[in-house]
């Protein structure tokens, strides 16, 4: 198209801006009858059957629109071809559709059904594309078939539809609003999908439909947390911006504790003052703060989902994309503790290398910022210092962030890059640097003297915009200690004959009079060089010159009351109507006739009132109340659609909402925190441990009887960022076990009844042992130390462990570390080999226990407290160390060995390096509950490929079962490199039978035959049962049901806790509480069918034993005695 | 989010529109036009503006607008960013992002658009995936295309947008296997009068250029990788594997792309690598100056010095310069007041100089600052932090690629205050 027939274009269109729609404009009739003659040819074309032709049809088409043409004539033309095979015409067909349905709704739905054929094709690119048209269709009519088509593709089979299905929601929510609730519905579908690809896409649907149901996210936020760092760039964003308002609501604020300990410490302002004001101002805060003190005095402790959200969050920092980058930065900003938030300051740093349109938005987050927190940017200081060649609006951000940045130790640097850019020829900065200069000044004290004089040698400049700024500058600096300096007033009073600009002659002028005082000789003077200049002045310095001798004849009568007059005068005729109000009003305040009120008396006392110097503040003070990085941050005002960003709640809700039922990914860390922090649920079915998993949920509980646990666990917060939380989880149901205990010991019978025991025991240990310090009740010195100790090394232990978790594929060197951990581990145990007594008092004590067993859980790698200690596997205990199990990742991590004693999980190969050529694989069972399906047995698999070459797509195919059993699959392993590891869940149902389930496994070249078949102690999962429920059930599965051996134990399996160490290794079953010390009884149910198994083991002299099995399943029943058989005996 | 966007070129025409969602006049634009009369440079044009109903974000690229249209609240480096990201991907498509190439190439470009957001949220931005759907253009292609009535829309489905590493195309085969990386390295660098240091810190980047066959696993170490202070990543870059080993593994995108760019830590002194011995003076009387710059090698590691161009953004009285340079030519706009001197390879035995005189406007008082100066050069072969690549490994493909690595240094942001 020729350069005049776009000019033509162009102005076809701009002529027609003022209607919504192009289509008839008369004015452009000239024009358009050409276009007429055009169009017709370009319908022949599309009406022609050769696609060459349609095509160039369809680009000028296109090309017309790109212009802001109008080309809706052509509508029925072009919508015939929406069917056409060439896909380059299809899509512009695409096209143009999207942008003139709206006008020409009836013919549109000409093209609707060739989009529904296009939703049922079998490939999932033209299904995805089919909807992206259909949704982008502005039509109201066909809203239900769209509503139809999204929920049909929300459960497509391809995470791609599904994604796209995502993307229309908020296209038809804007199409027809009364959708909402039906969207609502699909977008609660999509929350749940586990895709990279749709988490972002629905994320954005629901900011836009209903950022409001915060509800919904509760179960999808771990999997959030978890899948972001692989969802696409803009997706990240969306994600990170919904889950920093999801988490001000949910959970406490991490930064009101270090307010209160810092104001505990004597309650000097530390350095960093303006650090501590979070939300309000420092003095409401501080009150707040002290009430919270009062009322709780409760150790912060941060909520396990908390730091998870902060630390998948971290590594977005690196992201090569800023707006990702800031959305972190403002996650952290909004919701990090204090110690932690000066790790963004970096990358922000970094995005001021990039585009200029980025750093004016970064900067000014980074202005509102370092208000805040000051400190975080102080490092980087000189990287805000300004170049000649920045635009103008990022030298004066630059400005601000240094100023915000200035204290004591650095003003003087600060002053002398300032004086370099006063010399700069881009006055608008030269007058923000000299404001900037002022603020300094009255910020640091230390250096207003310096700053003056710098300002005052500044009014002898030669440009006269920098000596204006400066006087008004000076003007407020002066104000704050007037006496000290009347010679710079003097010197200013000089000035007024030079200076011409308004702003700096008013503001000399005010200053004169206001310390007309200190300057005697000089005001009247100046007075009467203006009364004679008064008339062509401008208008704000008559204004002041008036002020000035009104402030004169007040103080000064004698010299000045005839030029008051001369000048009350002048302005009484003035042209502007407000200088002749002021002066009729000042001529009845200050001069005194028989008819002015009593006013004038106290006109002295209104005009030479000792005035407030004036705050110089940063225009960024108080911006951080909007999201930082929203747009309305950036506009200092609400922008629509912001959603606010809500102040942490007083109380955390209730953090088990959460809770997601473990699903496949069992070995993420996510689920570890899960199944620390909550009780699973076998063990819910008292009262009792709802009550305990209540307290869990309060993490602030430290009353209890010196227990240590929670106050450590917030020191390791502070010190210790990743891997506390499953330490502390840990500690804080030990705690919580244990406080209960305190308080409510007598509550039930069976409570009571351990009371007595701990008693007589406590009389025992007095007897026998001579230092029983670390079991007894009082928290000793040496048991907090003892305490910290473990505490750390649980930590570093988790911590290792974690990042091995969130690794998908497993590293060398970090297999390596495991490696030389589990040696220390090995040792270790030996030790505590060592310090076992062959044989320990045989002492039952549930209580006691319990809070043995959760010193344990902080470690379990310590030699063992006291030998006295039993860690009987009570129901409490053994959830714990189920839980536990799901945190090692090998074996080696817990191993039978260690006192934990369930802590067992045998590994069995599935195949051999050598037959697999490389690739090995180890298989557990995980007794995990299989969260997918709860009749399945969970085997976690471990796939180490020890080949030179990778091996990709790991996968299971021909699964062979015998009949009833059933199996999932575990997801498929794309890559597993040379070297790498990785883990896989899968669930089989063994229909409580011991029958192999075989199946191929299947790589990118090789299949392999394997077959997995479960030990009978597998195939049930433990369940909680009180004594008399136990003899209860027991009662009703006599005779045939119940199988009873006599044996005699191993010699090294005399004591109580080696026995219940080896059952519940050789079973799935937990521990129920027995009152006799010559009983150990456990409980579980079959995992298919729920039969129960209860197994009771009767010790006698010299280790004879009476082991008895009581099981529906007589199958199950013998086997199992078998089994158990063999673990007491060897 | 992104609901409509113009192209407007430097004279304020608006030679592009695109709609996502309903249809707003360009009329809006008017509002922008109004800030950027006011603004004397097109730079100094706020990013964001309000308008009683829109939002009106920007940039500026390539002396060309790019505004986006938003309705409601999104984050401002967002659009920012993605509005970059539309101009690198012209970029990348057309080899440069200008108003002549846009025009020519309006189909395409539209159905870039129309790729990379629906209803205003990025869908596809990653150009190995872009490409599959839009061919590029180029020369024999659009000759055959006309001949043939080909399109550039590629006939086969973008699967790419389907798999876990969506930023490389599926199938990428070639004959000859080469991975080019380029370390860049840019010293930003502020001089004082005297020529000491005020600040100075090194910014570096690795491009790539990989061609290989297949779906091939990388892994780029490091000689001295605690050099890095600070880092960003492409997608592809496995950040866990970084953090506990400091090696970079990845599976590369199809064609060039920039795999990192990092930060070296202020802590380590920074060599600059010239010196500049420069007087800049204005007399009080006879409206004239004088100019006197020599520059000279300093820290270099042994390296010529190359491509060495002062720019000087004269005061605005300064009428005309009479220079004589003892190598390379000078040049002086007088509309915009832009002294360059391009003085090319740096000759130790014999220094650079440049001096002469300059005459200002009669009249007008002596400049109180004088011009800072802009100094560009280019050190090829040299890494001037010291950063060395030490192995490319690959894994997950049998051949063996052509490998190589380039280090160049260049003037970032060197500026030395007079």
């Amino acid at each position: 198209m020729s350069a005049s027939s776009a000019f033509n274009d162009e102005k076809g269109g701009s002529s027609s801006v003022g209607e919504p729609e192009y289509g008839h404009d008369p004015a452009s009739g000239g024009i358009f009858s050409s276009d007429y003659k055009r169009h017709d040819d370009l319908k022949e074309m599309l009406d022609s059957n050769k696609d060459s032709l349609k095509l160039e049809a369809m680009k000028r088409i296109v090309a017309m629109i790109a212009r802001g043409k109008n080309a809706s004539d052509l509508f029925p033309a072009v919508v015939k071809n929406v069917a056409c095979k060439n896909i380059e015409v299809k899509k512009l067909v695409y096209v143009y559709l999207v942008r003139y349905a709206e006008e020409q709704q009836d013919l549109a739905l000409l093209s609707i059904s060739t989009f529904q054929r296009g939703l049922k094709d079998p490939n999932q690119l033209i299904r995805a594309s089919a909807l992206r048209v259909l949704s982008s269709i502005r039509v109201t009519i066909i809203v239900p078939i769209m509503m139809l088509a999204i929920k049909e593709a929300a459960s497509d089979m391809s995470p791609y539809v599904r994604k796209t299905a995502a993307h229309a929601i908020p296209k038809l929510y804007s199409l027809d609003p009364e959708q909402k609730d039906q969207l609502i519905e699909v977008i609660e579908k999509l929350l749940a999908d586990k895709t990279t690809l749709v988490a972002g896409s629905v994320v954005m649907a629901f900011e836009e439909v209903c950022p409001e149901r915060i509800d919904l996210i509760h179960k999808n936020y771990r999997k959030l947390c978890n899948l972001l760092i692989d969802v696409e760039e803009w997706g990240q964003v969306v994600i990170i911006n919904m889950l920093t308002r999801y988490a001000r609501t949910q959970f406490l604020n991490p930064n009101i504790n270090e307010s209160l300990l810092e104001e505990g410490g004597g309650g000097e302002k530390t350095f960093y003052g303006s650090d501590e004001d979070e939300d309000e101002d420092e003095e409401e805060k501080e009150k707040k703060a002290e009430v919270a003190a009062m009322a709780k005095r409760k150790p912060y402790v941060m909520d396990p989902d908390h730091r998870l959200l902060l630390r998948n969050t971290k590594p977005l920092l690196q992201s090569r994309n800023a707006a990702v980058v800031m959305a972190v930065a403002q996650l952290y900003f909004h919701l990090a503790p204090k110690a932690e938030v000066g790790v963004i300051a970096k990358a922000l740093v970094r995005l001021l290398r990039s585009h200029s349109e980025v750093q004016y938005v970064v900067l000014q987050n980074v202005a509102t910022m370092t208000i805040k927190r000051r400190g975080m940017f102080e490092p980087y200081l000189k990287s805000f210092y300004i170049r000649s060649t920045d635009p103008t609006q990022i030298k004066v951000l630059k400005l601000e962030v240094l100023t915000n940045l200035a204290n004591e130790t650095n003003i003087s640097t600060i002053l002398r890059e300032f004086q370099t850019y006063i010399k700069s020829m881009d006055k608008d900065f030269v007058a923000a640097t000299i404001q900037a200069i002022g603020r300094c000044a009255t910020n640091i004290g230390e250096v207003r003297d310096t700053c003056l004089n710098g300002l005052v040698q500044l009014l002898s400049n030669r440009d006269e915009l920098v000596v204006a700024e400066s006087v008004v500058v000076i003007k407020k600096l002066l104000q704050m200690q007037p006496e000290k300096h009347s010679d710079i007033i003097k010197h200013m009073a000089k000035l007024t004959d030079n200076i011409q600009v308004p702003m700096a002659r008013a503001s000399i002028l005010w200053l004169i009079g206001e310390y007309c005082e200190h300057v005697p000789k000089i005001a009247p003077d100046v007075l009467r060089k203006m009364a004679k200049s008064f008339t062509n002045e401008e208008d704000i310095v008559k204004l002041q010159i008036i002020n000035l001798a009104a402030k004169l004849y007040l103080t000064n009568s004698k010299q000045t009351k005839l030029l008051t007059q001369y000048v009350l005068n002048l302005a009484k005729y003035d042209q502007n109507y407000d200088i002749r109000d002021r002066a009729r009003f000042i001529r009845q305040l200050i001069v005194p006739t028989e008819k002015s009120g009593a006013l004038s008396k106290y006109a002295k006392k209104l005009f030479l009132a000792l005035k407030p110097a004036p705050v110089l503040e940063s225009p960024f003070k108080d911006r951080d109340h909007f999201q930082l990085g929203s747009l309305s941050h950036l506009l200092n005002a609400k922008a629509g659609g912001y959603q606010e960003l809500p102040d942490w709640p007083e109380a955390a809700p209730d953090p088990s909402v959460r809770n997601v039922e473990v699903k496949e990914s069992v070995f993420t860390l996510l689920e570890r925190v899960t199944t620390l922090t909550s009780v699973p649920e076998w063990t819910k079915c008292s009262s009792r441990e709802k009550r305990k998993e209540k307290k869990v949920e309060k993490p602030f509980y430290s009353d209890s009887e010196g227990e240590s646990g929670p106050t450590e666990s917030a020191d390791s917060e502070s010190d210790s960022a990743s891997g506390s939380e499953s330490g502390s989880g840990s500690e804080e149901s030990g705690s919580g076990s244990e406080s209960e205990e305190s308080e409510e010991g007598s509550e039930s019978e069976e409570e009571e009844e351990e009371e007595e025991e701990k008693d007589k025991k406590k009389k025992k240990k007095e007897l026998k042992k001579p230092v029983p310090e670390t079991e007894s009740e009082q928290s000793s010195e040496e048991e907090d130390r003892k305490i910290k100790r473990k505490s750390k090394q649980r930590k570093s232990d988790s911590e290792s462990e974690s990042d091995e978790d969130e690794e998908s594929e497993s590293e060398s060197s970090q297999s390596e570390s495991e490696d030389s951990e589990s040696e220390i581990e090995v040792k270790k145990k030996k030790k505590t080999a060592e310090m076992k007594p062959p044989s320990k008092p045989v002492k039952k004590e549930t209580k006691k226990e319990k809070k043995e067993m959760s010193l344990l859980d902080l470690d379990d790698f310590e030699p063992a407290p006291s030998p006295q200690v039993t860690p009987v596997n009570t129901f409490l205990s053994n959830s714990l160390v189920t839980d536990l199990e799901g945190l090692s990742l090998s074996d080696s991590v817990l191993s039978p060995a260690t006192i934990a004693p369930s802590s067992v999980l045998k590994n069995y190969e599935l195949l051999h390096r050598i037959t697999g050529e490389g690739l090995s694989v180890e298989y557990c069972f995980s007794r995990q509950p299989f969260s997918p399906d709860a009749n399945m047995v969970a085997v976690q698999m471990q796939f180490t490929n020890s080949a030179t070459s990778d091996t990709k797509n790991l996968h299971m195919e021909d699964v062979k079962l015998q009949s009833g059993m059933r199996v999932k699959e575990f997801p498929e392993i794309e890559l597993l490199s040379a070297g790498e590891t990785a883990m896989a869940v899968m669930g089989i149902d063994f229909c409580d039978s011991t029958q192999a389930a075989n199946f191929q496994l299947c790589t990118h070249t090789r299949k392999f035959f394997v077959s997995i078949q479960p030990p009978v102690g597998e195939l049930m999962r433990p369940i909680f049962l009180t004594e008399n429920e136990f003899k209860k059930e027991q009662g009703q599965l006599m005779g045939m049901n119940e199988i009873t051996e006599k044996l005699t134990l191993d010699a090294k399996c005399r004591n109580e806790h080696a026995i219940v160490q080896r059952v519940t290794t050789a079973a799935n079953l937990s521990r129920v509480p027995c009152g006799s010390d010559k009983e150990c009884r456990f409980a579980g149910r079959t995992v298919t069918s729920s039969s129960l198994v209860l197994v009771t083991v009767a010790t006698k002299e010299e280790g004879a034993a009476q082991l008895t099995v009581n099981c529906e399943k007589m199958v199950i029943g013998t086997m199992l005695v078998k089994d158990i058989l063999l673990a007491l005996t060897q | 989010m992104i609901h409509s966007l113009f192209l407007i070129n430097h004279s304020g025409d608006i030679f592009l529109e695109k709609h996502w969602k309903s249809v707003i006049s360009r009329s809006v634009c008017d509002y922008f036009f109004e800030v950027k009369e006011k603004a004397v440079d097109p730079e100094n044009v706020p990013p964001v503006l309000q308008t009683p109903h829109h939002y009106l974000i920007s940039i500026y690229r390539g002396k060309l607008f790019f505004l986006s249209v938003v309705q409601t609240e999104v984050p401002p480096l967002f659009v920012i960013e993605f509005l970059h990201r539309v101009a690198d991907t012209f970029q990348d498509y057309f080899g440069e992002c200008s108003e002549g190439v846009i025009k020519d190439n309006l189909v395409t470009v539209y159905e870039l658009l129309e790729e990379m957001l629906d209803n205003g949220f990025p869908l596809a931005t990653e150009s190995n995936v872009l490409k599959e759907m839009i061919r590029p253009p180029n020369i024999l292609r659009s000759v055959v295309n006309t001949l043939t009535g080909g399109s550039n829309v590629g006939d086969t489905l973008p699967t790419g947008q389907l798999s876990n590493v969506p930023w490389r195309r599926a199938g990428v085969k070639y004959t000859n296997n080469e991975a080019y990386f380029d370390v860049v390295e840019e010293i930003d660098a502020i001089l004082d009068k005297s020529g000491t240091t005020v600040f100075a810190e090194i910014q570096g980047v690795v491009e790539a250029c990989v061609r290989l066959t297949g779906m091939p696993d990388l892994t780029l170490s490091f000689m001295n990788p605690r050099l890095l202070d600070d880092m960003s990543f492409h997608p592809c870059v496995r950040f866990k594997r970084w953090e506990s080993e400091r090696v970079l593994s990845f599976i590369p995108p199809d064609g060039n792309f920039t795999l990192m760019t990092y930060h070296v830590s202020s802590q380590n002194l920074v060599a600059i690598p010239v010196y500049v011995k420069q007087n800049i003076n204005f007399f009080e009387t006879g409206s004239c100056g004088r100019l006197d710059i020599t520059i000279g090698p300093k820290q270099n590691m042994g390296k010529t010095v190359e491509g060495l161009m002062v720019t000087i953004h004269m005061p605005k009285v300064v009428l005309s310069a009479n220079l004589t340079a003892t190598q390379g030519n000078y040049t002086y706009d007088l509309t915009t007041k832009v002294l360059v001197w391009d003085i090319g390879k740096l000759n130790p035995q014999k220094l650079p100089n440049l001096r002469g005189s300059l005459s200002m406007q009669a009249g007008a008082p002596k400049p109180e600052e004088n011009p800072s100066l802009n100094i560009d050069l280019k050190i090829q072969q040299l890494a001037i932090s010291g950063l060395k690549v030490s192995r490319l490994d690959m894994y997950g493909e049998k051949y063996k690629p052509f490998k190589g690595v380039k280090y160049l240094t260049k003037a970032g942001k060197f500026q030395v205050r007079t």
